[in-house]
């Protein structure tokens, strides 16, 4: 059900109009579900990391397409074979490729997608902290020479404010001719 | 004749929009106030024209009008009236129209409203808007005309996408399309402000108020999107992580630092480049975002193959647009230089970490929806992406947020102590704990998301109710003579607040149950007892649907009926699923009928749904923040009106 959706809120939103699968009331029939709850629970938590691959990005979990039952039929085989959750995914990664796994492994060139983040969290802040630093510094140099920064810095603010009538845009831009020349 | 008039009308507006892009802005640079006053009445014409435009293709649509192609394609005779109107925007080429028209609204608002703008800013901000709308008439006319006619015109229609004949996807298109384009005033007003080689205070007042109304719109278009997945997609998924949300999602993140980073350059003139910067990705995520899904490239190859040039040029467009404005971004930014020193403790630090962690999270989706494609092109690896991902790697950078929000909200400008702020929020602080070790004791399941996600929660809630106490001066008259301004941010972060606790809640609590039914059977579910009371068929006006009747009980005491479906749509030969919610505050029930069985009976799948309409409640209540925000003084000067009397000891922090 949630692919035709998505591809219906694609077509609708942005874009290119798909050719539509058909389909409804989704996923998990009840004559696949497993007696043994905590096997049917790992059951379900595996599904969910599995891409059906003939749909549009859903999980095997979510979808109701007949490949996505078979492959929600096998997790519980193997499940019930005493796989281990690492060896049922591994089982149905090396039938269908890494392209059946929606969190990719966390190894080789897709080290990149999962450090993307946390680097440039980490390159921010040091950038952040550098510009701090150099402020410091700055108004160190400046108090030296004398300068009350904030002080100076309090009256432009008030200007451009503008307390009260006059527009605060006309205060500044017509105050001081464009520099943009 | 109505739509070729549509037709012409949108060749005109184009050739407006030539002019306004061109001779204002040479009038700026030459200060010739007659050149840049062209930019006004064309604004206002090239709005006219497209609303002609769209106004005929939405009577073609209304009226039924199978001569025209994308009527047939798109609509039916039986339809409903709504989403014949609906259908207008339900597909490419309409929604690019829209797209356009909205455009094109934003420019004439601005040249009608913004009468006090410098005339220099004003004429290059217009000039800007209707380059992108050049270019965006050059992509409808040449390759998406939605006023094409057919030689021979069928005697009905397609029909439009039952999916989409729903009211909350209705109008979830014209929201998030406010919002995308809405984004584009902040570009131009960014343009302009490069051009000008000036960003100041004044400035940020001009530019916020547009990319606040941008981000509220976005808000609620993808609230609106997000609720509409929820009841109409039969198991009350509602965010999916999947390019076409992520497209929507990145430059409402981008939107949302936008928003406090243009503060900064408001009260204290610094942040300047990086504002601008902000405003120029914000768009340009709205173009990539555009671009992603008309191409279609992350879908499937295949697609963007089957039309390359429509992919093509967006592509071009996204390349020129944002290839031109970094580009002056860098030739300029070194004019904008910062002024003053930052505390390390104070609200503008805490409004640049605010920045930080929004961007990067935005930076996040961006890796992580593009990576499939980086993938496949650099390393021959064919891979998926999905909610896995996302949620471990995004949903940290939004703890981190709501941890440090409510004390950020507190810090006075240029100087201020943590401490004193620690103990300002004690009571807050409290507030969260008990909240989470009351939804530890409540669980029966022994995760950690509720806890952790309830107290974020309260202490967003908890934290915007000290900050309005103590803006307030800690008197409770002087709470409603606070600035409209002070309201909003309180309220948007309350809202905030307010999802965090649905999502983690309900994720974390939701109980369900799958089964066959036959009639008569009862089940008890999460305290619930549900009978499967009957099943019949009903004859809808362009649909055919089994009804089921299911009666709840809480403990005996009957609550009422509901009424699940399953329609068939005939015409498009699509099945629905349309599920029966009771909606509570603190729990949804929800319950779906699936199909027949063999042995007799009904697959059926229950849901109980804590807290479930707290996460649209609080997208709801963040975007009344905004509007509130919108509605202050400050911005209504800005605006054009006379400023009113100052305001005098209501800023003791500003």
């Amino acid at each position: 059900m949630r692919r035709p959706a998505a591809a219906a809120l694609l077509a609708l939103t942005l874009a290119l109009p798909l050719a539509l699968a058909a389909g409804h009331a989704a996923a998990v029939q009840p004559d696949e579900i497993m007696t043994d709850p905590a096997l049917e629970a790992r059951a379900r938590a595996i599904s969910a990391l599995l891409r059906c691959p003939v749909c549009q990005g859903e999980t095997i979990d979510e979808s109701n397409a007949p490949l996505a039952r078979d492959l929600r039929i096998l997790v519980r085989e193997r499940l019930a074979a005493g796989d281990s959750d690492e060896q049922v995914l591994a089982y149905v990664e090396a039938r269908y490729g890494e392209f059946i796994l929606f969190r990719p492994a966390a190894s080789g060139a897709n080290l990149i997608l999962w450090i993307a983040g946390p680097a440039m969290l980490l390159v921010a802040l040091a950038i952040v902290a550098r510009l701090y630093r150099r402020g410091a510094a700055a108004a160190a140099a400046g108090a030296a020479a004398g300068e009350d920064l904030s002080a100076g810095e309090e009256a432009r603010l008030k200007a451009i404010l503008g307390q009260g009538e006059g527009s605060p845009a006309e205060v500044s831009h017509d105050g001081t001719p464009s520099s943009s020349q | 004749m109505i739509a070729e008039l549509g037709h012409f009308a949108l060749i005109l507006a184009a050739f407006v929009a030539v002019v306004q892009a061109t001779i204002p802005l040479w009038g700026a640079h030459r200060r010739e106030l007659r050149l840049m006053a062209v930019a006004d009445a064309a604004a206002k014409l090239q709005f006219l024209l497209v609303a002609l435009s769209f106004g005929a293709l939405t009577h073609a649509f209304v009226t039924s009008d199978f001569s025209l192609r994308l009527v047939t394609l798109n609509s039916h005779s039986l339809k409903p009236m709504i989403y014949k109107v609906a259908g207008v925007w339900g597909n490419h080429e309409g929604s690019l129209l829209l797209w356009v028209l909205i455009l094109a609204g934003f420019g004439a608002a601005c040249a009608a409203f913004s009468s006090r703008l410098p005339a220099t800013l004003k004429a290059r901000v217009l000039a800007v808007q209707a380059m992108i709308g050049v270019a965006f008439y050059s992509f409808i006319l040449l390759t998406s005309n939605p006023f094409l006619r057919l030689e021979v015109p069928p005697f009905d229609g397609q029909d439009l996408n039952p999916l989409l004949q729903d009211p909350g996807l209705a109008f979830h298109p014209p929201f998030l399309y406010l919002g995308y384009v809405g984004l584009s005033m902040s570009f131009s007003f960014a343009v302009a402000a490069l051009i000008e080689g000036r960003v100041d205070a004044a400035w940020a007042r001009w530019v916020r108020p547009w990319t606040l109304a941008a981000w509220l719109f976005l808000t609620v278009g993808i609230a609106l999107g997000s609720w509409w997945a929820y009841y109409e997609l039969g198991w009350g998924g509602f965010w999916f992580w999947d390019p076409v949300e992520n497209a929507s999602f990145m430059p409402w993140l981008i939107a949302g630092a936008l928003l406090h980073s243009a503060i900064v350059v408001e009260k204290r003139e610094a942040l300047k480049s990086w504002t601008v910067l902000l405003a120029i990705l914000a768009f340009g995520f709205s173009l990539i975002g555009t671009f992603i899904v008309r191409s279609g490239v992350l879908t499937s190859v295949h697609a963007f193959a089957n039309d390359p040039a429509r992919g093509v040029f967006i592509l071009t467009i996204l390349g020129v647009f944002l290839a031109a404005s970094l580009t002056l971004f860098a030739l300029r930014a070194p004019v904008l230089e910062a002024r003053g020193v930052f505390g390390l403790v104070s609200r503008e630090s805490a409004l640049v970490l605010n920045n930080i962690l929004l961007a990067v999270a935005a930076f996040v989706v961006f890796v992580g929806t593009l990576w499939p494609l980086a993938a496949e092109m650099f390393f021959a690896r064919k891979l998926s992406v999905g909610p896995p991902f996302f949620n471990a790697a995004f949903t940290p950078f939004m703890m981190g947020l709501a941890v440090v929000l409510p004390i950020g909200a507190i810090l006075p400008w240029k100087r201020g102590s943590l401490r004193r702020a620690a103990g300002q929020l004690r009571g807050a602080a409290i507030l969260a704990l008990a909240a989470a070790a009351l939804a530890w004791t409540v669980q029966t399941e022994r995760t950690i998301l509720a806890p952790l996600g309830l107290a974020l929660g309260v202490w967003l809630i908890a934290g915007a109710a000290g900050d309005l106490w103590l803006r307030a001066g800690r008197v409770p008259r002087r709470l409603l003579r606070l600035p409209r301004s002070d309201w909003g941010r309180v309220t948007a972060h309350a809202g905030f607040g307010v999802s965090v606790i649905g999502i983690s809640l309900m994720l974390a609590w939701t109980v369900e149950d799958i089964r066959v039914a036959r009639v008569g059977d009862s089940f008890d579910v999460g305290g619930f007892t549900f009978t499967l009371s009957g099943v019949e068929e009903v004859q809808g006006p362009n649909y055919a649907a089994t009804v089921a009747t299911v009666s709840v009980a809480q403990g005996g005491a009957p609550l009422g009926e509901l009424r699940p479906e399953k329609r068939f749509y005939p015409v498009a030969g699509m099945p629905t699923t349309e599920a029966a919610i009771r909606n509570g505050v603190l729990r949804d029930l929800y319950v779906v009928i699936g199909d027949p069985q063999e042995g007799g009976g009904w697959a059926m799948r229950t849901y109980i749904k804590p807290f479930a309409n707290w996460v649209w409640a609080g997208a709801i209540i963040m975007a009344l923040g905004g509007l509130l925000s919108l509605s202050d003084r400050r911005y209504r000067v800005a605006a054009g009106a006379r400023p009113a009397r100052a305001a005098a000891g209501l800023s003791p922090a500003e």
